[in-house]
């Protein structure tokens, strides 16, 4: 072990220590913090009575552990009676249903069932009375948007909690408001129309749908924009922005001074 | 004053016989004889030690390697330079994405040029040149005794001369004109500008004046906000361009469910029920900290946030305060119905928005 000795007394050993874990932690929380997985869009179309009972078989099996047999909702999760069949497809179009382990917030996550499927629950729930229905393709493609509309919008009631960029921010004891990196165009209307989670609700008569397609072509529209520096940084603003510039910028200012100043070895 | 001091171990053969001075570490205080700044007693100069530095560097062949080295950074420091010029010549900058390549381009080759041709003067110094410490003693600051003397001489004659001692009336007018002149740049300060007066304990919201959605600017029914956890920001009609009043203006409304707000009571400050309609509650967007706009709304637990410093108001109970910096209250709107079912306000914010200033007490 003699070699090992040897290089821990080497001057620079130090530095090395202290650059080596700064990358590890950095490469860590890279790894943590990859981005999210492709979602899948439903498929709306007419619903038969074939569906709902299909609906009624996966709903049984998969959701009635913690919404009750007949979506009335227990201690651990809420009734269903009412929510919609937007609410619906939101939920596990987006994988948060069925949801895993009950935290704070239910995330993103790999989708279980198939866009039939999740159309099928969604008609079963909405059978068990009204609510919001899934949108159209038609009615959420975003063609001749007005983009500086949806970007008042977005700023004004959106951008506090998902953040300027739509890359999401923290709320309170745990709960997020998540980033719309991944969210397809139908999701946003969706989530807007049901107000999943802690998100309030943006119904169409107080926001229509022609202003929900705005506020969807300026997100789309904001995933397109070039990064400054070729770094997106997190797209959050200041916090890596700084985090970058003292860890990054003077960390590596704090060694060349050590370089500069160091002992010169003795030959 | 001067005197070569090889520091210990690194040139021991530079040492010359000579004692062995305490090798100091920077930032200990200078032995006593370096303190005398201010004057010193005559006749202490010590003579003076000729400068010696070797003639060559150590080793020969690694100063040669890094002569190598450094000619290297600086012919890349070189190249960068020439690239900075080219990159500012030739790179287009009238569009969005081409400011960002042409910026990249600069900065880049900017800070290569400087980083390559500061690595290769540190490795100049640190492979070729001399390595041994030169200590030069500092020159005491004050004027000889002699020096002194004589100034004193000349400035009390000058005095005397002047006769601003023996004439008082030249003195006492020249002080008389010295004053004003600096009272006078405190009398400009008056016209920084108008005090605000009243103004920031009023808004523009008056009684029946509409509440519109901001941005679409469309004014909205009881009717039309009538989804429990509905959350809407919005602004007094006709004044939805005018950012000096939306400053101060500009309300957010909650819809809840029945039974969900808390009435204020003579004991315990709540919502005032009378300043509600169905169950919407409106409140001034401005955060009483320091203003910043608070539109986190959690609709599952009412908490509505700041996002600049998480002052958390609770939104069922006349947004009073449960977390933060925030000193009080989001100020409630009282709001009501026209005779078309659109919502509109019942008058002004009956206390100031915003931050708290220094006659609010």
């Amino acid at each position: 072990m003699s070699w090992i000795t040897a290089l821990r007394r080497r001057p620079v050993a130090g530095y090395a220590v202290v650059l080596l874990g700064l990358v590890t932690v950095g490469m860590g929380y890279g790894a943590l913090a990859g981005p999210g997985s492709p979602a899948s869009a439903a498929i709306p179309g007419t619903v038969s009575p074939q569906t709902i009972a299909q609906g009624k078989e996966l709903f049984q099996t998969s959701c009635s552990s913690c919404h009750g047999v007949d979506a009335q909702g227990t201690a651990q999760a809420p009734s269903l009676i009412g929510v919609g069949a937007a609410a619906v497809d939101f939920q596990v179009s987006t994988g948060r249903m069925p949801g895993k382990d009950v935290g704070p917030e239910m995330d993103r996550k790999p989708v279980t069932f198939t866009p039939q499927q999740i159309h099928a629950l969604a008609a079963y729930v909405a059978s068990l009375g009204g609510g919001p229905a899934i949108p159209s393709a038609a009615e959420v493609t975003p063609t001749g948007a007005n983009t500086a509309l949806g970007q008042s919008l977005f700023i004004t009631d959106c951008a506090q909690c998902h953040n300027f960029d739509g890359a999401g921010g923290a709320l309170t004891y745990g709960k997020f408001a998540p980033a719309l990196t991944a969210s397809t165009n139908t999701q946003i209307f969706e989530a807007m129309l049901t107000g999943p989670e802690a998100m309030p609700v943006f119904s169409n008569t107080t926001i229509t749908p022609a202003q929900k397609r705005d506020i969807i072509d300026y997100i789309t529209r904001l995933r397109a924009e070039p990064n400054p520096g070729g770094f997106s940084l997190g797209r959050i603003g200041p916090v890596t922005e700084g985090i970058v510039g003292f860890i990054g910028g003077i960390g590596v200012l704090v060694f060349l001074a050590m370089w500069i100043t160091m002992k010169r070895r003795e030959s | 004053m001067s005197e070569s001091q090889p520091s210990h171990g690194l040139a021991p053969e530079e040492d010359g016989g000579r004692s062995r001075a305490p090798h100091r570490v920077i930032g200990t205080p200078p032995p006593a004889q370096a303190r005398t700044l201010l004057g010193e007693a005559p006749g202490s100069a010590e003579p003076e030690a000729p400068r010696e530095l070797p003639a060559g560097p150590d080793n020969p062949a690694k100063a040669s390697t890094a002569e190598k080295v450094i000619a290297a950074c600086f012919l890349l420091s070189m190249l960068a330079s020439i690239g900075f010029i080219a990159a500012y010549v030739g790179l287009e900058v009238h569009s969005v994405d081409a400011t960002l390549r042409s910026n990249l381009a600069l900065g880049l080759s900017m800070s290569v040029a400087f980083l390559a041709m500061g690595v290769g003067a540190t490795i100049w110094v640190r492979s070729i040149m001399p390595n041994v410490e030169q200590v030069e003693e500092r020159h005491p600051l004050a004027a000889s005794h002699e020096e002194r003397e004589a100034f004193a001489k000349t400035f009390k004659e000058g005095a005397e001369a002047s006769g601003f001692v023996k004439r008082p009336l030249l003195r006492r007018t020249l002080i008389a004109a010295s004053v004003p002149l600096a009272v006078a740049p405190l009398v400009v300060l008056r016209d920084m500008g108008p005090l605000p007066g009243t103004s920031l304990r009023h808004t523009v919201w008056r009684r029946g004046m509409r509440m519109v959605v901001y941005g679409p600017n469309t004014p909205l029914r009881a009717a039309d906000f009538s989804i429990p956890g509905q959350m809407i920001t919005v602004a007094p009609e006709g004044f939805t361009e005018n950012q000096d009043v939306l400053a101060k203006a500009v309300t957010i409304i909650i819809k809840f469910a029945p039974g969900q707000l808390v009435p204020n009571t003579p004991s315990k400050p709540g919502t005032i029920m009378n300043w509600t309609v169905d169950d919407i509650v409106a409140y001034s967007k401005i955060c009483t900290h320091v203003g910043c706009p608070v539109a986190l709304y959690e609709q599952t637990t009412h908490h509505i946030l700041c996002p600049c410093h998480q002052s958390t108001f609770d939104a069922t109970n006349g947004a009073q305060v449960l977390f933060g910096p925030a000193p009080r209250p989001l100020p409630q709107l009282p709001i009501g119905v026209d005779s078309n079912g659109f919502l509109i306000a019942t008058s002004d914010f009956h206390e100031p928005v915003g931050p708290a200033f220094w006659e609010l007490g």
